[in-house]
């Protein structure tokens, strides 16, 4: 016979303001096998979990439902209060009154029904939930981190400190990111590479830190603690154990004219080549798709050139399999590109250009080495404009989103051209300026102010060419929303951040959730921001959403600390929730009759065959076998199975049935 | 008729749809009380059986809401879902069950205000259906299934 035990919570008033809590644990009070009904304010405290420990042992409770938020807040606090009152933690069970009914719904009648159903529905489960132990298994204390920018780098600097194993792979032929592109940073003005580049070689030099540049993750299987990833290494061409990085190949390569990726298109490089002088490793790669010997089948100059014989035209993808313990996706950003912008150009106008690219022009290191040149003819700008929202909170581009750096680079970037171009004019168009942050909005109170920028609040309609200027022609909404019309030698859009291409197939990859832009899903908006979904895998940086430097540093840290946090304990409990297939008495022994059904269902190739022998020796039965160490729970194989002799713990048969049974028969 | 109320069970994965549905409740979005949620692990999980058995115990519509296709927690188990739907969806003018009871679909963890919109577009159309009424059919059936 069931004692169960149903506590009712009012969370404050989140649950309280829609649901009459009283008249639901006073039905609860009345179902078949509920021992001890009670409703307190805020269950998941102290005197919360004190009063259901208690009533578990004064009343020798055989299941508890707690009727409160969502089980995926608060379930293992709950699970864990029953375990120190002795009750098995799996006999433990939720019911969302907060997120599935009394934050949905007006206070009503209805309402406090549905609360009432909903506990009726998981009273009814309880009754069936069998005690579990959960799982034991070993953890790899190895991480691997996905992202070489900062947020990958500062990752893997600090769980390789904490002494454990990293490995970190960018898909780029150079660690760096985005922050190694930029020219100085908010609101310090300090160079981004002489901050940043010292970090890249502690990385190189990490006697716990495996570098793999110009990789990607390929595949990854299992779950936290005993990852296994497949990394492709790409092919470089380059033998980087013979390659000593003096770049004469790079010299003397004839394909000149590519592009740089590394200067937004506004320099160029060899097809052989290193993306930037400070370029950790510092060793070349072949690009392929631009390489005369790989399109034409004839040049080799780099292998002639080359003093050490490192060039190899035959290597291959190589594909090297991880086992890892932990995962960190610091996989970063990109811009919209200002071709998507149909009213300032569709990206024809070589003078209009993207906040990244300006950051190339303004670097030291850039094409024009750090002077401020338009692309189109190299002249000086007299004028410049700027747009910040350039696609940001904007539905119609589909980015309603604030990208958050924008306001902050956007005033740098004046302020710089300031700098630079002594006598030259700069406009800013904003829609607010959003300088939250310690010295941000000094910072551009300094350029207004100290730099004599002019801000002018409204959006641009159009920008095209006449006479050869840029014909900017805007709003000042501050001043009776009067048209402002500016003829301006060069554009720079604030683009808005946007995720990176191939971000939806990474994390489909690593089965981690993501947002309707593409940027990674936290577990939880408040209090699990560097989790995911999937346990055992940790965010960091723009990938999750836009931000800044020092934001995505901290983030990073983070996600190093709960990695660390993993690799303190020798192994992990796991979920117990997986499938089993039956055993009975014999002449039977199971009622699977060793179709295999199940086995062609299972994702994970958890289910291997159990042959039943007799005393002789002979096989007598063929059945289905679940190996617990490979099976994650999803239960496909259970609604399989024809002859139901599998099924999951958690979610058996008998607690579904019950429970649609239940929640339906109200009356 | 005016009063109607229909009874709706939404079968729903634990890892997009019914976090979705509590992104819904962080968000406050409203939707009519009509559904109520249970919760599977994956929606290859879900044994059509149960669909057959709730209809047989009363309800009026049903909801079957998982991953998007690639998005499963555990890589294929909303394929399998899939599949099964569609073979099942040719089985229900057997039953008698108009295939307008079930609506079958797909809530990541990130679209709150889709679920709530699928709940209300349900609890719609399934006012304008009527109750359903035929559940003696498949209780028979589902009888005569156990006694084979």
């Amino acid at each position: 016979m069931s004692k169960i035990g149903v506590f009712i919570c009012h969370c404050g008033e989140n649950i309280s303001a829609t649901v009459d809590v009283e008249k639901v644990a006073e039905v609860a009070g009345t179902l078949d096998g509920v021992e001890y009904s009670t409703h307190y304010k805020y269950m998941c405290s102290d005197p919360g979990q004190s009063l259901i420990k208690q009533t578990i042992k004064e009343k020798g409770l055989t299941g508890v439902v707690v009727a409160a938020c969502s089980p995926r807040m608060h379930e293992p606090t709950f699970r864990k209060a029953c375990a120190e009152a002795g009750l098995n933690p799996y006999l433990c069970e939720m019911a969302n009154l907060r997120e599935h009914c009394s934050w949905v719904h007006e206070k009503s009648d209805a309402t406090t029904q549905k609360a009432s159903d909903i506990v009726r529905t998981l009273v009814e489960k309880v009754k069936h939930n069998k005690p579990l132990q959960s799982i034991k298994v070993p953890i790899t204390k190895k991480a691997l981190v996905i992202g070489g920018g900062i947020a990958g780098i500062q990752a893997s600097l600090d769980i390789a400190n904490a002494g454990h194993q990293v490995v970190l792979v960018e898909k780029d032929p150079s660690i760096g990111g985005h922050m190694s592109q930029l020219s100085e940073t908010f609101p310090t003005l300090d160079c981004s590479q002489c901050i940043l580049t010292p970090r890249m070689v502690e990385v190189a030099q990490h006697p716990n830190i495996t570098m793999m540049t110009y990789s990607e993750l390929e595949k990854l299987e299992g779950s936290i603690g005993n990852f296994k990833a497949t990394i492709r290494k790409k092919a470089k061409s380059v033998d980087e154990k013979m390659c000593t990085g003096c770049g004469l190949c790079t010299t003397k390569c004839p394909n000149k004219k590519i592009p740089s990726e590394f200067n937004t298109g506004l320099g160029t490089r060899t097809a052989i080549y290193v993306p930037f002088p400070q370029a950790v490793p510092n060793k070349p790669v072949i690009d392929k798709a631009n390489c005369t010997y790989y399109q034409k089948g004839k040049c080799k100059i780099c292998e002639k050139t080359c003093p050490t014989g490192a060039i190899c035209f035959d290597q291959e993808d190589e594909f090297v399999e991880l086992e890892v313990g932990a995962i960190v996706v610091a996989t970063g950003f990109n811009v919209m590109e200002t071709s998507e912008f149909a009213e300032y150009g569709y990206g024809k106008y070589k003078d209009v250009i993207n906040g990244l690219q300006f950051e190339r022009l303004a670097s030291a290191s850039g094409p024009t080495l750090g002077e401020i040149r338009r692309p189109s003819d190299g002249k000086i700008p007299e004028k410049i404009v700027f747009i910040a929202c350039a696609g940001s909170r904007d539905p119609a581009k589909g980015k309603p989103y604030c990208s958050k750096i924008c306001c902050m680079y956007t005033a740098k970037h004046a302020m710089l051209y300031q700098h630079k171009v002594h006598g030259g004019h700069s406009y800013v168009f904003y829609m607010d300026i959003r300088a939250a942050g310690k010295n941000y909005d000094e910072f551009t109170r300094r350029a207004i102010v100290e730099d004599e920028v002019n801000y002018i609040r409204g959006r641009v309609s159009r920008v095209y060419e006449e006479n050869g200027k840029l014909i900017v022609k805007g709003v000042d909404t501050l001043l009776n929303a009067k048209p402002v019309e500016i003829e301006a030698d060069m554009v720079v859009l604030a683009t808005a951040g946007v995720a990176n291409p191939g971000s939806e197939e990474l994390a489909q990859r690593m089965h981690i959730s993501y947002d309707a832009y593409n940027f990674f899903s936290e577990a939880h908006p408040k209090l699990k921001p560097v989790e995911t979904n999937t346990v055992g895998i940790f965010l960091a940086g723009a990938c999750q959403a836009p931000k800044d430097i020092p934001e995505t540093v901290s983030q990073a840290s983070g996600a190093a600390a709960k990695v660390a946090i993993l690799f303190s304990q020798d192994e992990l409990s796991r979920d117990p929730a997986i499938a089993v297939v039956n055993r009975c008495a014999p002449p039977l022994f199971s009622t699977c009759v060793g179709c295999f059904m199940c086995a062609t269902a299972c994702p994970y190739n958890a289910i291997g065959e159990e042959l039943i022998k007799n005393r002789n020796g002979e096989v007598i039965k063929r059945v289905a076998k679940v190996n617990p160490g490979l099976c994650q729970g999803c239960g496909t194989c259970v609604a399989f199975c024809r002859s139901k002799s599998i099924d999951i713990d958690g979610y058996t048969n008998e607690q579904m049935y019950s429970e649609v049974m239940a929640l339906l028969n109200n009356d | 008729m005016n009063e109607f109320e229909p009874k709706i069970v939404a079968f729903v994965c634990n890892w997009c749809t019914y976090a979705g549905a509590d992104l819904t409740g962080t968000s406050r979005i409203k939707y009519a009380q009509n559904v109520k949620i249970i919760r599977f692990p994956c929606t290859g999980r879900i044994d059509f059986m149960l669909l057959l058995k709730a209809f047989s115990e009363g309800a009026d519509g049903i909801i079957v809401s998982g991953c998007h296709p690639n998005d499963c927690h555990y890589t294929s188990g909303n394929f399998h879902a899939r599949r099964r739907w569609i073979t099942f969806r040719g089985l229900l003018d057997l039953l008698g069950i108009d295939v307008r009871r079930i609506q079958y679909s797909w809530v990541s963890a990130a679209e709150g205000a889709k679920w709530a919109d699928i709940v209300n577009t349900t609890v719609t159309n399934i006012s304008e259906l009527g109750p359903y009424a035929d559940y003696a059919k498949v209780a028979n059936y589902l009888e005569k299934e156990a006694n084979l």
